[in-house]
């Protein structure tokens, strides 16, 4: 059960952080095979070892998301990666402008956009929308209150906009897709 | 669900395009959006592309593991006893 959950708990662990995701993984079958007891049924064993790597995840990181400063709401709250290209119009020439935007990004590109949001949005938005576990879920993973994950969500999202396109712009995504 | 009151503004269903997509929202704050969106193409416009989003990161940041990682990870499993 656990060789075959490798692929899926390294790349959940890669997703959240890039601080020895390797090592992360370790530590999340050691503590999955200290507590193998706890597990009832075998089934639900994927489930279980990414819920590991997830509280192994936290604790390693939990001063950092303490102490992480908070973005300027305002700053992040008023951008809008629709509007920004609708009015900056990057693609001149194509029709279907918001798409082509997102198609100019590879997997390592998501992840390095990802990677650049400070971990408290980034581990929300990742354990939401990649990983597909509900609110309630995470801010039991992560010892947060619920109120708190859903803030941090919605600030995640807005910062991730903002991060796409920021990173777009400084890595020449824009000017490679503009040549198409 | 009809909701009471007037029309929301763009500014407040565009901020909640993600939980109305997420169903997360309360059943009177979902019908306000869907009343806004009814009304207003734009919206309709950013609710599309909030969807996009969120596909494209559900898909967009799936990886592989490379072998000499797999490998070495599968030895700490066979060291455990797994």
């Amino acid at each position: 059960m656990a060789t075959q959950a490798i692929p899926g708990l390294y790349a959940l662990a890669r997703r959240l952080t890039d601080q020895s995701p390797e090592d992360l993984v370790q530590e999340c079958l050691l503590r999955a095979f200290r507590a193998y007891g706890e597990l009832a049924d075998d089934a639900a064993g994927p489930a279980w070892l990414r819920r590991i790597l997830v509280n192994a995840f936290r604790d390693r990181l939990r001063k950092e998301m303490r102490s992480v400063e908070e973005v300027s709401v305002e700053d992040v709250d008023e951008f809008s990666l629709y509007r920004t290209l609708a009015e900056e119009d990057p693609f001149p020439y194509s029709d279907t402008l918001h798409l082509d935007f997102l198609r100019a990004f590879g997997r390592e590109d998501v992840r390095a956009v990802l990677l650049r949001l400070p971990v408290r949005y980034r581990a929300p938005l990742v354990l939401r929308y990649i990983e597909g576990f509900s609110t309630k879920e995470i801010a039991r993973l992560l010892d947060e209150p619920l109120g708190t994950v859903l803030a941090q969500l919605h600030r995640g999202r807005k910062r991730f906009e903002r991060e796409l396109w920021d990173y777009a712009n400084e890595s020449g995504l824009l000017a490679k897709g503009a040549g198409r | 669900m009809t909701p009471n009151g007037p029309l929301i503004p763009c500014s407040e269903a565009v901020e909640r395009l993600w939980e109305y997509l997420d169903r997360a929202l309360s059943a009177e704050d979902h019908a306000r959006v869907e009343q806004h969106l009814a009304f207003c193409r734009r919206c309709c416009g950013e609710l599309e592309f909030a969807r996009e989003l969120r596909a494209f990161l559900a898909t967009a940041a799936a990886d592989e593991i490379p072998p000499d990682v797999r490998e070495r990870l599968q030895g700490f499993v066979r060291e455990l006893g797994g």
